[in-house]
């Protein structure tokens, strides 16, 4: 840091900034916090004036009963092998699109590059009703292929992809690759990849926690009696299918919660970091 | 280099690309030679086409197919399993005709002018903050992006309780206070506003950290040229940030618009038992719950279809007016 530290960002934070990102935590955080006092107590306790603030003693007989009782665990399997297949698949198909956009000459490369932008702002509500038709055609109401085949890959992740190889793949690179008789998957394999993993572990857990939280077409294909996902099991329990007992309802939440908050925890900055690089630089 | 060492070991000969100038160093077998640069210059045509394929043909299957089809459907009248019977715009006019059609459209403007607007501002302040020099910087930012981990059913669902009239810890707090206690979900703008608010919840953090990496982009030196003349910090805020900004700020309009418009899983949810209806008196159904309850619920597909389409139609104007916005601003500053 050569400059001097006078201007813009390189201030030091007073106390208000202080109080003000403490409050923005808080009122961040508490919600969360709150999702866990109330798993902790029994139904008739959380629907009681004034709601409890801090921890009960029924955590784990409330879980046990989720668990056990309205099968929160297979929805947690539902979804882990959903948002896997899902994420594996995308950052694998958008690393290829992605590169082939940003490195390989070809007729109507900049043509299809609009196309597969402005495919991000169609609604999902227009491909809803057909997909449904199919899926029933074919049988896979309440099976995971009719979640998982509509994501296999997607405009972000190609746009993401291409921003990212267009600056950190040399192109001399793989013309010495080519040079050296290298066909384009052992380009693919021995240089691109290499190169795009930073990039393609952010894509991942970008893509993970949103097919984790997918709710509008799982809500339709998959149905919370049959082979749900957590959202979708979720839905069910907070329409009134299996229970009303809303320490039940607020478990199911917590269970659904919970796993991708300690990835965060664990990989807060990579994710920030990759938000941050996914967003349009101009 | 290590890459012709690999290719080296194992023993495949560079076809040498573009085609060996063959007058100079005739090569002991020509036709593997034209073999081998037919092959190359096959793969150097063939495969941009073969990675970009999975996108086009997903999207082709799943996208584009779905998008006309539902067009289709949309001009007739079709029951879930049934035979589709032509009716030319009868869904569109009937649309025009519905009050809950104007009910929907109205209440999923307001509510995603409620959650967007607040949503936007609040993040670029907080941005704005996380821009300092902060000790515990890594926890501020990954505090401020939990809401986005979490579920939308999660969230509406926790966030329900909250807002309950009866025993939610708001209306406990807003009592403290000495407010009367609020019917955040029978009436229309408390539960508009309450789903405004699990929405701006989930999203302003992560909209911050883009505003975040946008600003820490901004060039130094106009800060300290503006420091020099003696701008304030706000003044630096609104004359230097905004302005550097403004692309992502754009972004962050339209993908927010988007998301508005589609809203469905927070109005559904916050109904709870009350069912798909958006409300007692669909005081916060919108178009896509509209679209549902007549395409799940009635079983009217052509119908719903209708509905999707007015929704891409929807989008398309915002777009449109977008454009022609920035066209006329361009002129301006041009000017």
């Amino acid at each position: 840091m050569k400059l001097k530290q006078t201007a813009g960002r390189q201030h030091h934070a007073g106390p208000v900034t202080y109080v003000l990102l403490g409050l923005a935590a808080l009122v961040s955080l508490f919600p969360l916090y709150w999702n866990l006092v109330a798993a902790s107590h029994s139904g008739e306790r959380v629907v009681e004036a004034p709601a409890p603030l801090l921890p009960g003693p029924r955590l784990f007989e409330n879980l046990s009963f989720a668990w056990n009782q309205v099968d929160m665990g297979e929805a947690l399997v539902n979804t882990t092998i959903v948002a896997g297949l899902v994420a594996a698949s995308t950052v694998v198909f958008s690393t290829l699109a992605g590169f082939a956009f940003a490195k390989l000459p070809f007729r109507g490369r900049n043509v299809l590059l609009t196309l597969v932008v402005a495919t991000m702002t169609i609604p999902p509500q227009l491909s809803v009703i057909p997909l449904y038709q199919i899926i029933t055609d074919l049988g896979w109401v309440d099976q995971l292929q009719s979640v998982v085949l509509p994501s296999l890959v997607a405009a972000f992740g190609v746009f993401f992809m291409r921003q990212y190889l267009l600056e950190a793949l040399p192109v001399e690179l793989i013309e010495a690759a080519r040079v050296d008789g290298a066909h384009s998957l052992r380009i693919i394999w021995h240089v691109v990849f290499p190169v795009a993993r930073p990039a393609m572990a952010v894509l991942g857990m970008l893509v993970f926690v949103q097919a984790w939280n997918d709710f509008f077409w799982p809500f339709i294909a998959l149905t919370p009696d049959g082979n749900p996902t957590l959202q979708v099991a979720l839905a069910g329990l907070g329409s009134g299918n299996h229970t009303i007992d809303q320490a039940i309802v607020l478990t199911g939440a917590l269970i659904s919660t919970v796993p991708l908050l300690v990835v965060f925890a664990l990989l807060g900055k990579h994710i920030v970091g990759g938000i941050t690089s996914g967003a349009v630089k101009n | 280099m290590a890459t012709s060492v690999r290719a080296a070991a194992d023993g495949t000969p560079p076809p040498a690309p573009p085609p060996p100038p063959a007058s100079r160093k005739p090569t002991p077998t020509p036709a593997h030679t034209g073999w081998r640069s037919r092959l190359y210059r096959w793969d150097l045509k063939a495969t941009p086409y073969a990675f970009v394929a999975p996108f086009f043909l997903c999207f082709a299957a799943f996208g584009l197919f779905p998008l006309i089809y539902t067009g289709w459907l949309s001009l007739h009248r079709v029951e879930l399993g049934g035979e589709a019977e032509w009716r030319g715009f009868d869904n569109y006019t009937g649309l025009w005709d519905s009050d809950f059609f104007w009910n929907a459209l109205a209440n999923t403007f307001t509510i995603g002018v409620i959650s967007t607007v607040p949503q936007l501002l609040m993040a670029l302040g907080l941005a704005h903050l996380l821009n300092y020099k902060l000790r515990g910087r890594g926890f501020f930012r990954v505090a401020v992006l939990a809401p986005y981990a979490t579920s939308i059913a999660a969230a509406t669902l926790v966030f329900a309780q909250l807002f309950n009239s009866d025993y939610g810890l708001i209306n406990t707090v807003l009592g403290w206070v000495g407010f009367e206690p609020v019917s955040w979900e029978s009436s229309r703008w408390p539960a508009q506003i309450a789903i405004s608010v699990i929405v701006t919840w989930r999203w302003t953090g992560y909209n911050a950290l883009i505003y975040l990496a946008a600003m820490q982009a901004v060039p130094q030196d106009l800060y300290e040229a503006a420091s020099l003349d003696g701008a304030s910090r706000w003044r630096q805020f609104i004359s230097i940030t905004i302005p550097s900004i403004r692309p992502t700020i754009l972004f962050t309009i339209v993908v927010s618009t988007i998301g508005a418009t589609q809203l469905f899983g927070e109005p559904m949810l916050f109904g709870g038992s009350l069912g798909v209806s958006g409300g007692s008196g669909n005081q916060f159904q919108t178009l896509s719950l509209l679209m549902y309850e007549k395409g799940w619920v009635t079983g009217a597909l052509g119908q719903a279809s209708a509905i999707a389409w007015v929704m891409l139609l929807l989008l398309l104007l915002i777009g449109g007016l977008r454009l022609v916005a920035g066209r006329v601003n361009r002129r301006k500053s041009g000017a």
